[in-house]
């Protein structure tokens, strides 16, 4: 049995892999050449990978955005990004693990980067509400913003949450108006934006760090007004039907881009982001640096008007004759 | 020995199953029967307990415009159902009984008016249509009525009532948050004036986008208002939510809304409100 935590469709990957991290230990203990062997598995690995991660169902995509092996967003910070210095606290109630923020390099320029962060394990969850902000999160990340907006500095923000916390005292701080308020003065930031969703884009709690000039997905990562489970309860009547609510939803970064909503899905090794960090951390690093020239190619007001066009063509409707999805561009393949 | 003793069961007012439902109501506050026409009279708040019924669109229309001056825009836009969305019932088929019951398009009503001689854009939010849940069109609609406040130099009233984004609309439906807080961001840059009226009740993506931002947030006494639904919360955290929680009382206590005020004080406090905030609106001093 594989020890690695890993999803159902995985397993015949992991054993793939398991063998070749034996032979390896083999030829290392023994001094045996495997070369050809190793070869051989290593193609094998690519092959399978290739098949499974190209046909992935729309609950296989949820899956693989919520991996317990993907990395969040403090593995990027080191790894897209340098000089990494987080900042900490709303100024107004508390710092919230689950949001985090402040100064990065990417390629040598300063920037402000925020993002949800999720737990590896139960104690580190705890700590990290499972990437559930409260509103203190949104407020510390809006405080962020705002530092950039002063300085002059791009804001990228990483979005990777279930949602925002459903609690007492989440309610009683105002996490509708926290949320809200970040939509509204995201919309009015001069500097140049970009988010990113590198896992679960869970509605509300998501778009709260997603109002942004480029908006780029993450191959597998999944962005939905409400979770598959949540809407089968609600439509279904049954968590059951999680399935065919994950595929109705179009929650997928290829549904979104044919939607017009994603700006540029960025492509995933072979295995998942999960399968190699770095090779994701440096897909990231070059899809930002791109958007990021492009935007800071404009004026501000031109920008913001790109910005603002953008989310105000959203939507699908019919105004008496004049049919209208009003998307933002022509469609993307 | 306690043959000879009548039973004794008071009566109470919820036994009594034979009240004409055409004439009378319940109230739901304090269980006072109360004729529907005197009812209607009081902007269908409870005389006796000040108990808030939920009221239809119309209610609303009259109260924050003056007789004969609403006029409706954008009746015609219609939902596209971009996803072909199917759950137990296709959305189309959702979007069509609801229009039936209704006699509307979507869950939003907008127009422009005079409210004591002030020209305003005004919409209200219908909950009877699939729950006032916001999808393309709600968002289009408002985003539209924004622009129109901006381009007439006109104070915006909103009034929700919504269970949140139309789910059957996807990502689009998300989307509406960002468009109308986008709209919101071209309103407060000019300095327009936005009045948000939270009705029972207003939660999710609403609340969460344009229904919270309001210069000047008013909630109805007793509306529900949040960001999560109390079932939600509920299953969440296992525990049963305190008495009063999510309720325009406790939203004020937390500083979440300005004032609570009743139905019947809503015109006379938004115009007070307008003269207030307008450099020259018409009857100020």
């Amino acid at each position: 049995m594989p020890s690695t935590p890993h999803l159902e469709f995985e397993r015949d990957l992991v054993e793939i892999q398991e063998k070749i991290e034996s032979l390896l230990d083999l030829a290392e203990k023994k001094g045996i050449d495997v070369a050809i062997e190793l070869r051989e598995l290593r193609s094998k690995l690519t092959r399978l990978q290739e098949d499974t991660f190209q046909n992935l169902s729309a609950i296989e995509q949820v899956q693989v955005a919520r991996h317990p092996r993907r990395p969040y967003t403090l593995d990027y910070l080191v790894r897209t990004f340098t000089d990494w210095m987080e900042l900490h606290g709303d100024r107004a109630f508390r710092d919230d693990a689950a949001m985090v923020g402040g100064w990065a390099r990417l390629e040598g320029s300063p920037v402000m980067v925020l993002g949800h962060q999720k737990g590896r394990d139960m104690k580190d969850n705890l700590h990290r509400n499972f990437g559930m902000p409260h509103p203190e999160g949104y407020r510390k990340a809006l405080r962020l913003m705002r530092m950039a907006e002063k300085f002059g500095r791009p804001v990228i923000t990483l979005i990777d949450t279930p949602g925002a916390y459903p609690g007492i005292g989440a309610e009683k701080r105002g996490q509708a108006e926290a949320i809200a308020t970040n939509l509204r003065e995201m919309a009015r930031l001069q500097v140049p934006t970009i988010s990113v969703v590198i896992g679960e884009g869970g509605s509300g709690g998501a778009l709260a760090l997603g109002v942004t000039d480029r908006i780029l997905m993450l191959e597998h990562s999944v962005y939905s007004v409400i979770s598959p489970e949540g809407c089968a309860a609600i439509l279904w009547r049954s968590a059951e039907y999680r399935d065919q609510a994950a595929a109705a939803l179009k929650l997928t970064s290829r549904d979104l881009l044919r939607l017009g909503v994603v700006d540029e899905v960025i492509g995933e090794p072979p295995g998942g982001a999960h399968s190699d960090w770095k090779a994701t951390a440096d897909a990231l690093r070059v899809a930002l640096v791109g958007h990021l020239e492009d935007l800071k190619g404009m004026e501000a007001q031109e920008r913001r008007q790109k910005r603002w066009g953008k989310f105000e063509a959203l939507g699908a409707w019919v105004d008496g004759e004049m049919a209208g999805p009003g998307r933002t561009g022509p469609l993307k393949a | 020995m306690a043959w000879f003793r009548k039973e004794k069961t008071p009566l109470r007012a919820d036994d009594r199953r034979d009240l004409p439902s055409d004439v009378f109501d319940k109230c739901e506050g304090c269980g006072e029967i109360l004729y529907r026409d005197k009812l209607a009279q009081n902007l269908r708040v409870c005389p006796k307990c000040g108990y808030h019924f939920r009221v239809p669109v119309a209610v609303y229309l009259e109260i924050f415009s003056d007789p004969g001056t609403f006029q409706e825009l954008d009746r015609e836009v219609r939902s596209a159902d971009p996803l072909n969305f199917v759950d137990l019932k296709p959305y189309r088929a959702r979007l069509n009984a609801a229009q039936k019951k209704t006699g509307r398009g979507d869950a939003v009503v907008t127009g422009v008016a005079t409210l004591e001689g002030i020209p305003i854009s005004l919409g209200v939010m219908d909950f009877a249509f699939i729950g006032g849940s916001m999808g393309s069109v709600v968002g289009e609609k408002i985003a539209r009525l924004g622009r129109r406040s901006a381009d007439d130099n006109r104070p915006l009233i909103l009034v929700s009532a919504s269970g949140g984004a139309r789910m059957m609309e996807g990502i689009y439906s998300l989307m509406q948050m960002a468009k109308t807080a986008t709209m919101l961001a071209r309103l407060h840059e000019a300095g327009i004036p936005f009045i948000s009226v939270l009705t029972d009740p207003t939660t999710g993506g609403v609340t969460a986008s344009f229904a919270m931002l309001g210069d000047v947030n008013l909630a109805e006494p007793g509306a529900l208002v949040g960001f999560a639904g109390p079932r939600v919360i509920e299953e969440t955290i296992k525990q049963e939510l305190p008495e009063g929680f999510q309720r325009s009382e406790f939203l004020l206590e937390h500083g979440m809304v300005d004032l609570v005020v009743d139905r019947r004080a809503l015109r006379e406090t938004t115009v007070r409100l307008l003269r207030l905030l307008l450099a020259a609106a018409p009857g100020d001093g």
